[in-house]
Formats: structure tokens, sequence, C-alpha cells
């Protein structure tokens, strides 16, 4: 039996109504959990024996905010992992999108693969996902002080600030941007039968 | 009786042991370390919001500059997501120059760790041997490509062009006799293969002038043996990838495991370690170096006798030939196509994962049809094991702190992205 089947099909015996969709698409398959139920899922995905996914591979935040070119109707923010597991080598990606509330809060899986740590640091840092239960949520990337997450889609590629030196205080300033993001190539999604007709 | 406290210094982020720009707090409790605490990102480019900005073909130079030592296998990682959300093949000869360059790929890695991280223990001169084959190296890059280090070579669709029949020479110089220029160039008169092959031939000999320079050397066995072991389980729960899990003694690699492109047809061995320490990692890694050579040499013998096509004939993603493009209508407005607007990838997501030298090199794509991703992430496999930093150098002596930071292979042009 194809691989993935055999691995959709674990998944369904395993999780059964503790997710709301599963696809398999391009071979891949995409399991989409409830915030509510997110721990409990994860921590099967990688104890029930037939699933056994030892390995964190990847964990990071999403901004669904401009998805289409229909205004996007969801949560805003989402949170994708990827596991691998070494026993059965296969894979998969749970998505869990994070309830909208005055704090974009979800529950940390640093317990259950401590490797989650510095992707939820991560996630934090860029979009400002807070990851409930995490030991040591700092930024991790941006710069000492930064202020704004930046991988938001409202968020402009240029930033808000730039540092020079000063020739007169004799040391590094931040000062407010002095440059403007061009865009050469405007994106643009066309309809399903362009170019055929 | 005096109060004791432990003491915290600064590592970096300028430090030559820091292979680039890794800033360390370490807390130490006379000279062993208790805590280490990484501090990244400080050549954070936001690669990935900028990918969001650019098309699909425009990313590709981007991948070069993340892990800038092994830069095909990330263009690799990229373009194999980007093929799989678009559905297209890619032409077989294609496939093994891939697969050949990945190696070659592998191989400068490798050789620029091992220098490295000899250089960090104190033997300088590997460093000095080990750059000159990474010069052939890319001399081989820029025979394929034009460029010695971001290649851009790869493309969605195939790979920009096929193997040159010349390679580039040396010429005749004030400080250099022609006959002197004459030897250099004896090994570049034939094609592309031809110089790879005799760099093959060549290659064993020279991993073992580095094996009888460092395996059994005392010095070296001292300040590696035992140095930051990792046992399998932390190394799986740790996220571990590529020649540290396999150092650890897990047998994982996605060539074979998860085989793409064409290693499924290769043959070639998996070392693995046994203690999961910085020695075990040393030997691993020239292992590999050994079996990447036997995978170059059988795509040398294959692409000899197999003539074909490099680039997928779907004119929407890849451009059209020159003589082609000048003659039809058609093949003018998908190449006026293809390089204003790009082409358009089909909504949906993928993540597609190769073993790049440093381990699994991921990229995650999610796309909304448009001609630019929607959202891109990198995998980097350095992200992971610089995290558990503070596992493997807990109990141990500052300079072993500098061989634990070598034999992870960092590189922050991935991990900070």
């Amino acid at each position: 039996m194809d691989k993935a089947l055999q691995l959709q099909q674990a998944l369904q015996d395993t999780l059964g109504d503790l997710v709301e969709s599963m696809t398999l698409a391009l071979g891949e398959i995409t399991v989409v959990v409830d915030s509510a139920r997110y721990l409990p899922v994860m921590q099967a995905l990688r104890d029930a024996p037939g699933l056994q996914f030892d390995e964190l591979i990847d964990l990071c935040g999403m901004d669904y905010s401009e998805y289409g070119n229909a205004a996007w109707k969801g949560p805003r923010f989402a949170v994708v992992t990827h596991l691998l597991s070494l026993l059965h080598n296969w894979r998969v990606r749970v998505r869990v999108f994070v309830p909208e509330a005055a704090n974009v809060v979800i529950a940390s899986v640093t317990e259950i693969w401590p490797a989650a740590n510095w992707f939820e640091r991560e996630a934090f840092d860029l979009y400002g996902i807070l990851f409930d239960g995490h030991p040591d949520l700092r930024r991790i990337l941006t710069d000492y002080g930064f202020i704004g997450h930046p991988f938001r889609k409202d968020f402009p590629v240029s930033g808000y600030v730039e540092v020079r030196y000063d020739e007169e205080q004799k040391r590094v300033v931040y000062q407010p941007v002095t440059i403007e993001p061009r865009e050469l190539t405007p994106r643009v999604i066309r309809e399903d039968d362009y170019g055929r007709r | 009786m005096a109060e004791i406290k432990n003491y915290t210094i600064n590592f970096g982020p300028q430090h030559p042991s820091a292979h680039g720009v890794l800033r360390l707090i370490l807390e130490l409790d006379g000279e062993v370390i208790q805590r280490a605490d990484p501090h990244i990102g400080f050549l954070h480019r936001a690669t990935e919001k900028l990918a969001e900005t650019k098309t699909y073909l425009q990313n590709v130079p981007y991948m070069d500059r993340l892990d800038y030592v092994s830069m095909m296998c990330n263009e690799h990682g990229y373009v194999l997501a980007v093929e799989k959300l678009l559905g297209i093949n890619v032409p077989e000869r294609a496939q093994y120059i891939r697969v050949m360059f990945d190696e070659i790929t592998r191989l400068m890695n490798h050789l620029m760790w091992l220098g490295a991280q000899a250089l960090d223990v104190g033997a300088m001169a590997v460093f000095l041997y080990t750059f000159r084959e990474r010069e052939d190296l890319f001399d081989c890059y820029e025979a394929v490509s034009g460029a010695r280090m971001h290649a851009a070579y790869y493309r969605p669709g195939g790979v920009y062009r096929d193997l040159p029949d010349t390679m580039p020479q040396y010429g005749e110089t004030t400080v250099r006799s022609a006959k002197e220029v004459s030897e250099r160039n004896a090994n570049r008169q034939g094609s592309l293969l031809d110089f790879i092959e005799d760099f093959t031939n060549r290659f064993p000999g020279y991993v073992d002038e580095y094996e009888t320079l460092l395996t059994d050397n005392r010095i070296w066995k001292q300040r590696l043996v035992n140095v930051g072991v990792i046992t399998p389980e932390q190394a799986k729960a740790l996220g571990y990838t590529g020649p540290m899990l396999r150092g650890s003694g897990v047998e994982w690699d996605l060539r074979k495991k998860q085989p793409y492109e064409v290693y499924d047809r290769l043959d070639f061995a998996i070392p693995v370690g046994v203690n999961g320490d910085s020695y075990d990692r040393y030997l691993v890694r020239v292992e590999e170096m050994r079996q990447s050579n036997r995978i170059i040499r059988q795509c040398i013998d294959w692409l000899r006798t197999h003539p074909g096509p490099v680039m997928t004939d779907d004119y929407k993603v890849a451009p059209p030939p020159r003589a082609k493009m000048k003659a039809g209508m058609e093949e003018l407005i998908h190449h006026f196509k293809l390089f204003s607007e790009g082409f358009h990838v089909p909504p949906g997501e993928a993540y597609a994962a190769i073993e790049g030298p440093k381990g699994e090199f991921g990229v995650y794509i999610v796309s909304d049809g448009a001609n630019k991703p929607y959202r891109l992430k990198i995998r980097a496999p350095g992200f992971a094991h610089l995290q558990s930093l503070n596992e493997m150098v807990k109990g141990h002596m500052i300079a072993d702190a500098v061989t634990i930071l070598g034999s992870i292979d960092l590189v922050f042009g991935e991990i900070d992205r």
C-alpha cells in the first residue's frame, strides 16, 4: 500500500475525531487541529505506537491575513509544524489556527519535543504568537530592543527604523527609515483559465 | 571562607572560532561551563520576508546566500519544493547533474568544515590543504554557472544550462611563467567532466592525507574524543539531522530513506558513529567525503553516455531556447511573461527536504496562486543543532566549547536567515 495512504489510515485510527480535517495533497498529509485539542493531538502523534513522530523537524508561524485575492475569513495566525518519524519513515504537517483574542496565544510543545524551543521563539519573534508553557520566550532573530513583529503582513519590508553612525554624537543612532520599499514586479493572482482561452 | 560565585563571560559576536557572528553568554565555575546561552540573529536578513516580495525565479539566488558554503544544496531544496507545487518533471540528465553538483557541494562544505575544525583545535596545516581542494571545486562551479560561489544554477524545471565542453584556463601573468601556466592547465584541456573525473581520481589520496594528519593524532583525539556526547534519544528529541544524527549512531539519510532525484539508482554507503562525540562526527564526515566521491564518479559515467535536455520543455515554467524565441511568437510571449511577471504556482503548500551537507535542509512553501510565494519557510539544519549547544557544553571546559561549536558545523547564513 502507498505509504501516504497507510499513514492516513494510521492517523485516522489514532486521532479519529480529534482533528478538524485531514487532507492528502502532493503526497503530503496535512492535519488541521483545533487549538483546544492541540496538545493532546501532538502528544498522541509522538507516543501512539502506530505513529511515533519522534522528531520535530520544523515549526513556523503563518499570517494568513492577505492570502488570496478575497478577504481572509477565519483566524489570522496559524502555527505549522512538520513532524518526522524515523521509525516509520513518514512525515506529517500539523496546522493549528490560533484563536483571535487580545493576545495571540497557543500552547507550547516544548514539553513534547525539546527541539521546538527555538522554533517557537522564532515564531514569537517574527509573528508575535505567544506560546503558553514555553520556558524562555525571548526574541531570537531580531535586534535587542526591537519593536514589532516583522513577518506580519502589515509590517513593511523596509521596517520602521534604520541605524547610522552619527558624526556629531560619535555613536550609532536610530532614526526613521529614509528609504521607501519599491515593488518591481507586482504580485498578481490570475484567474484559473488565464492564457488557456 | 570566601563566597565563590559563578563567573559570566561574553564570547563573540566577533570571535574567530564563533564561525561568523555567534554571541555566547557562558556561565562559568572556574573553567567549567555551567550554562551556555547562544544569542543568534546578528546575520538576520529576513530572507523569508524578502522572498514574499520576489517572484519564484528571483528567489533562487537568495538561497545561495543562506548556507554560503553549500550553495547548490540550498537551491536544490528550494527548486524541489517549487517543482512539487508545479507538478512538473525534470529531465533525467538534469537530475544527474543536480546530484553530481550536490555531492561536489557536500565535498566543499566538508572540506571547509574540516579545515575550520582543525584550526579551532589548533592544527593550522589542514586548513591550507582543504582549501587547495576547494579551489578545484570552485572552478567546477565557475565552469558550469559563471560564479565561483553563488551559482544560481538550479532552476525550477532543471538546471540553467548543460555542462560545458571546455574548462576555463589560467593565463600567463608577470608572476607566472608560460611553463608554470601550462602545468596548471594540464588537467583543464578537456571538458568539465574530464576535469571532475581527474579530481575524483586524486581526491581519495587527499582524504588519506587529512586522515594521516588527524585521525590517529594524539592531540586531535584528546581534544575530540568524549567531547560533546549526544545519545541517540537526545539527538532525536533535539531535532538533529544529517551527520550530527548519524554521529550519534542513528542510521538516517534522506538520500537513502526518502530518495529524491536519482539517488535510488546510485551505490553509496552511509557511515554511522558509535559514541556520538565530536570525534565520531569527524569520522562520519570524513567517510561521507569518500562516499560523495563515489557518487560523483557514478554520475560522471552516466552523464558521459546520456546526452539530452537539461531543462523541462514546459515553457510556462522554463524559458524556451533562444533560437525558437527568435522565430516563434508563442515562445517570445512565454519569454516575456516569464521574465516580467514570472510563472504562477498553483495554490497549495509543499515541503521538500534534501540531505544537505549539514543535515536536512527543508523548504516549506505556501502558495495562493500568485507569481510570488505567500510564505516561504526555510528549515535550516544548523538552527536545530545550535539550540542544543547548552546540552553539549555543560560540564566541559571553555576550550571544549570551541571544539563543540566546530563539530556542529555552523554557518550563520542559514541559522539567522
